[in-house]
């Protein structure tokens, strides 16, 4: 009895549940309705069996419930009532799996004239590249990726030069016109995932895969990694902004194409000791969660932070000076900066190799005149442009 | 017993009275048992050869055999070795026969000639590991070579474990008591090594085969 | 073979009665008691990622590190060592001999073996909490190559740790499995047919053929792992740069991995789903006093659930950059997998109908199983049909779905179980109140923390996300429904410590049990001691003459039919006698 009541409740709460929280789709900025729309047609069909089958089962519970002198019915099988179940079963199935599978097929079918965007996911972080002029994109391979070369394009290919590299994780999109974005991953797999796009996919080191949309509104949205991919899994940000055409020309004008960045970078100015730190920076790992243009990272940026005043965990503070800043490479989680995890492993390095890094941190924090090239960003939304310069501050 | 018609009874219909010796006339477990063990083999091994016909469509895959320099350039020691399990797997089906016949000096004469072919099989694969290894084909040199030694190695572990159940049939065929169940034992083991055999010809196969097969194979698989 | 009485020694010493038995309702007991243990490791780790999700930042020994290892090890540890052994190796080795009339597993000495070899494998598993670096943090799927690389906690010693212990476990499954397979089709007892047997027996039978095929792919896919982590191979491994260094591997294919660890994860499910189907189908036909309802479909639909559980295993993987036009295949493989199962629960339910339903305990728990599955089982149709998993997979949809199906159902099950067959394992009755309070907060309390999950998962939150600070799209309603979640994942583990006591108070303390208290025809009932004694039957073996599901019987005095009593004059459940009873 009391089950019976309480299979009841629990329906009529889900019910209610579904009709009443504020927790549903969010918006949709795509051209994907489609997709809501058999998860809707799914929804409708499968919740009706939920409820149809709580409330049989409550009403037998109740119905058929033991009495003093009851006695249940003998009834091996009845082949025409499961008959009838299995036809209708397989008809709910049917009317939810065509219409799956025919939103399937436009999701597989790219249109012709989507543009071409290609995504890099390397822990933890988003980057992109656009086709130049030549509608192509060059070559690439783990062997060329380097500080300079983040997205391990080959320099000898020369469909690569005039592809455009954007600075940063953001990417923007023009508005209603279909995009193809290609994926690549450098060390694991990640997976771009926009909610309000619906669509996603993996990016798998080791080959290409893609997916397509089209952009319906305007706006600024978050990218999020959807395959587990290490620690900073949950912290690897980026954005799309979907804007209209113009913007959008704008925008693409003004980023550097493969081949300024790396005529850029052979003229850097960093000294022997830095030069060779921020290698290291780079073979180490330290990368992976220091960033070098101010973004928010695993670990605190470095950008800016030789010499400044850094609050620690325990309350105290802290001048990230060279003694400092050596100290903290040697013994990671001896001092913590405030807001940051002990995650930080003790990497085996000598004492020449403390010494460049910490010279690489200190170019990093020295305020040049020098201004920054190409900057497409914003004030106040700064690009990972360590290509070009190394993240000195404007 | 057909499985359909099994499946299509009405058990709650009063049945004929079973037959008092119904369960003498079954298969005898061990049998069953070992059948199910090769069945789960079956699933290994095909799934091995499935990863290994994947990764070999894959660009960096360097064929083992076919050509000078090739890890398997000469595919003699692996044939030799090839001879032996096959004697051990005749020398064994051989000792099956003597256990039913209850010829037991003659059974302990095959069954020790199968182990010994069994050991020399194994030594015979160690001897082509050292020589790949003399060669500098390490497990990492290659994807092909990674599937060679792990293969391999598998394999012969299970022939191992079939060496430890030998050792435990050749106890009871040693005792001189009469045993019931020695037969089925030996009869056992023989099936295992025919099917150790099998697997190795299977193998052996896989890892021998030219490009073009592979990609051949890969193709009727839909792997490609 | 069948056993003879007199190969049965008895043991005498406490250590061969007890530790290295070869009875199988010793080693049953042994199966579960370790398995219990290690479900609460896996119990605790998950309340303490509750922890962070719901209150993010509060417990400060969670770091993002940790976490992914809680989730991980609580993953794995549920899955595999919790609830296959416990269904396969607790309830198979209980029950099979004894529902099927046989004095013992065909092969006890491997039936010892395998135990023992699972308790390795849980040891080695244990043994990575405590390794420099800690248990790996891959997440219980262990996709390389980010199992072994670094950015991952435990990529030193503790995924080589988890990948030995899964080969050790698959050693113990098959030997288990081998046993349970081999003893249903061999040790049946006189009269006891295929088709007479219990749905429990078709359910591990099924599920214990379904480890011998699918545990083998996990195999495949640990040993390459395994090399590829230690050897330096290149299986799984394409040309990588991690942290900034090119790591000289080429060519490897992470998708592999994908493809042979979910040939073997999809069957997997089902290695959990069967058991609970045929505990689920037993409980209620007892406890309704009513014949299971469409015995056949229901054999039928196992063994057919057991085959297409082999052809849909990259329902999984829509988005992992396989090959697109998979899609198309695997969706409709997986959704022709829900007709089976929708007529299992039809069946369950029509068996509730015209029945005559007492609300025990046991038919409590079966009864929130058939909910709890319901609810898992539609929330598989979005995910199994592809364009409309695409948007909601990896995200907390996808939580709620496999935790409702796969872990709350069979759990719900496992305890039904448990409160039906303690009476015959121990000889005493648990205690019915504390039961019933474990039931409500059990049942209540999981339903309330997955429900809202799946709406979380429609909003787009990702799953595997050790905090969503900063994301804009989510509203900060979301994180009260997080902290609420967390707050019902507690208290729900805490009473699962009721049931603890009441398992161990009720051994010693609890009301002492009939030998058949619940009035059940199947043969497990009908031994001549409580608890059964080594060989189970006395002197002589049980000979069948009907079928498991003789409840209610019209003309027959008592509302069962105990599967071993004869037949007599007219026998009744033929068409003449069925017309006559239909009302």
């Amino acid at each position: 009895m009391v089950l019976a009541v309480a299979l009841i409740l629990v329906t009529v709460a889900s019910v209610l549940f579904h009709f009443l929280s504020p927790w549903w789709f969010t918006p949709l900025a795509s051209n994907w309705k489609l997709i809501d729309d058999t998860i809707l047609i799914t929804l409708v069909i499968t919740g009706g069996v939920f409820v149809a089958v709580n409330l049989f089962i409550a009403w037998a519970l109740i119905r058929y419930r033991h009495r003093p002198g009851r006695r249940a019915t003998y009834e091996p099988e009845n082949k025409k009532l499961e008959g009838w179940l299995t036809i209708g079963t397989s008809l709910g199935i049917i009317a939810m799996l065509a219409p799956g599978l025919y939103v399937y097929t436009q999701m597989i079918r790219v249109p012709e004239d989507a543009i071409v965007v290609e995504a890099v996911g390397q822990q933890w972080q988003w980057r992109f590249r656009l086709p130049g002029e030549d509608g192509r994109l060059g070559r690439t391979g783990a062997a060329f990726v380097s500080l300079d070369n983040p997205l391990g394009l080959d320099p000898d290919d020369p469909d690569g030069h005039d592809d455009l590299i954007v600075p940063g994780p953001d990417l923007v999109l023009p508005l209603d016109r279909p995009v193809l974005v290609l994926l690549r991953a450098h060390d694991v797999l990640h997976n771009f995932y926009v909610p309000q796009f619906r669509v996603k996919m993996d990016l798998v080191p080791g080959l290409v895969s893609r997916f397509w949309f089209t952009p319906t509104a305007t706006g600024r949205f978050e990218i999020l990694c959807a395959e587990l991919c290490g620690v900073g899994h949950w912290n690897m940000r980026g954005h799309v902004e979907v804007v209209d055409k113009s913007a959008y020309r704008e925008w693409r004008a003004a980023l550097p194409t493969f081949g300024a960045v790396l005529a850029a970078a052979a003229d850097d100015g960093l000294d022997e000791a830095a030069r060779r730190g921020r290698e290291l920076a780079r073979e180490r790992g330290c990368l992976a969660c220091h960033t070098l243009d101010g973004a928010a990272g695993i670990g605190p940026t470095w950008q800016g932070l030789y010499g400044a005043e850094r609050p620690l965990a325990d309350g105290r503070s802290v001048r990230a000076d060279a003694d400092y800043l050596a100290e903290a490479i040697r013994d990671p989680n001896a001092t913590l900066v405030a807001g940051f995890p002990a995650i930080m492993p003790r990497v085996d390095l000598s004492e020449a190799e403390v010494d460049a890094l910490v010279a690489f941190i200190r170019s990093l924090g020295a305020p040049t005149a020098e201004a920054q090239g190409a900057d497409p960003m914003p004030p106040g939304d700064a690009p990972a442009a360590n290509e070009a310069a190394h993240g000195a501050p404007r | 017993m057909n499985l359909f018609a099994t499946l299509a009874d009405k058990p709650w219909l009063a049945q004929p009275a079973p037959p008092p010796d119904e369960a003498a006339r079954r298969m005898p477990a061990a049998r069953v048992g070992v059948l199910w063990l090769l069945a789960s083999l079956t699933a290994l091994f095909s799934l091995f050869a499935v990863a290994f016909l994947i990764r070999a469509q894959l660009p960096d895959w360097e064929a083992l055999a076919g050509g000078a320099g090739r890890p398997l350039a000469s595919l003699a020691p692996l044939w030799v070795n090839t001879a032996w399990l096959a004697t051990a797997s005749v020398t064994l089906q051989a000792a099956s026969l003597f256990a039913r016949r209850g010829r037991s000096g003659a059974l302990r004469a095959a069954l020790a000639a199968g182990a010994l072919s069994a050991l020399a099989f194994l030594a015979g694969q160690a001897l082509v590991w050292q020589q790949l290894i003399a060669q500098g084909h390490f497990i990492a040199t290659n994807p092909s070579a990674s599937f060679f030694y792990l293969l391999t190695a598998l394999h012969g572990a299970h022939l191992a474990g079939g060496l430890v159940a030998w050792v435990h049939v050749a106890r009871r065929a040693w005792r001189p008591a009469a045993d019931a169940r020695l037969a089925l034992g030996v009869a056992l083991c023989a099936l295992y090594w025919h099917f150790l055999l099998a697997v190795w010809l299977f193998v052996f196969a896989l890892l021998a085969a030219e490009p073009a097969t592979l990609v051949w194979l890969a193709e009727i698989c839909g792997l490609r | 073979m069948t056993h003879d009485a007199d190969t049965h020694h008895e043991p005498s010493s406490f250590w061969t009665r007890y530790v290295w038995s070869q009875d199988h309702k010793v080693i049953a007991i042994q199966y579960t008691l370790t398995a219990i243990a290690i479900g609460l490791v896996g119990l605790v780790l998950s309340n303490l990622m509750r922890l962070q999700l719901g209150f993010p930042g509060r417990f400060d020994f969670i770091d993002a590190a940790a976490y992914y290892q809680y989730v991980t090890m609580h993953g794995m540890i549920m899955v595999i060592y919790l609830l296959t052994a416990l269904l396969l190796g607790g309830f198979g080795n209980y029950l099979i001999p004894l529902m099927v009339g046989a004095r013992d597993m065909v092969f006890p000495y491997l039936n010892m073996l395998s135990f023992w070899v699972y308790l390795l494998a849980v040891l080695v598993l244990v043994a990575s909490f405590f390794v420099p670096g800690g248990p790996t943090g891959a997440g219980w799927t262990l996709y390389p190559p980010q199992a072994i690389l670094p950015g991952t906690p435990g990529t030193d010693w503790g995924i080589v740790l988890m990948l030995a212990s899964l080969v050790i476990f698959i050693v113990a499954a098959t030997m288990g499995g081998l046993n349970y397979v081999t003893t249903v089709l061999q040790a049946r007892t006189r009269g006891m047919t295929l088709m007479r047997m219990p749905l429990t027996v078709w359910g591990i039978f099924t599920a214990s053929v379904l480890a011998l095929l699918a545990f083998p792919a996990l195999f495949v896919a640990g040993m390459m792992m395994l090399l590829d982590k230690l050897a330096g191979t290149s299986f799984f491994m394409p040309a990588i740069v991690s942290m900034g260094r090119e790591l000289g591997h080429e060519g490897g294919s992470p998708l592999l991995f994908q493809h042979l660890f979910w040939f073997f994860g999809h069957p997997e499910v089902y290695i959990v789903a069967l058991p609970a189907f045929g505990i689920v189908s037993d409980l209620i036909s007892t406890h309704a006093r009513k014949n299971i309802f469409g015995y056949r479909m229901m054999v039928w639909a196992i063994v057919a659930i057991g085959g297409l559980s082999f052809v849909v295993w990259a329902h999984h993987m829509y988005v992992s950059g396989m090959n697109p036009y998979f899609g198309y295949f695997f969706a409709t493989t997986t959704l022709i997998i829900a007709v089976p199962t929708a007529i299992k629960v039809y069946n369950w339910v029509l068996t509730l109908w015209r029945g005559n339903i007492h609300l025990t305990v046991p038919m409590l728990f079966a009864i929130g199983f058939i909910c709890s599955f319901v609810l898992g089982g539609i929330t598989g149709l979005f995910l199994g049909n592809v364009s409309v998993d695409i948007p909601l997979s990896d995200t907390y949809f996808v939580v709620a779905h496999f935790h409702m199906v796969m872990g709350v159902a069979p759990i719900l099950a496992i305890f039904g179980g448990i409160y039906h067959w303690y009476p015959k394992v121990t000889g005493r009755m648990l205690d019915e109140r504390l039961g019933r309070l474990h039931f409500w907060v059990t049942f209540l309390g999981t339903y309330a923390i997955y429900f809202p999950m799946h709406y979380l998962g429609f909003l787009g939150m990702p799953r595997r996300y050790y905090s969503f600070e900063d994301y804009a799209f989510i509203p900060d309603s979301a994180q009260d429904l997080n902290a609420f979640i967390t707050v019902c994942a507690l208290v729900v583990a805490a009473f699962q410590f009721l049931f603890l006591f009441n398992l161990v108070w009720s051994a010693f303390r609890g009301k002492p049990a009939e030998s058949n208290p619940w009035g059940a025809t199947t043969l497990e009932w009908q031994t001549p001691e409580t608890p059964p004694r080594h060989g189970n039957w006395g002197e002589a073996l049980p000979v069948v003459h009907r079928w498991a599901y003789d409840y209610s019987v019209p003309g027959a005095k008592r509302d069962f039919i105990p599967q071993t009593e004869p037949h007599e004059g007219a026998p009744p459940g033929t068409d003449e006698a069925l017309a006559e009873a239909r009302p």
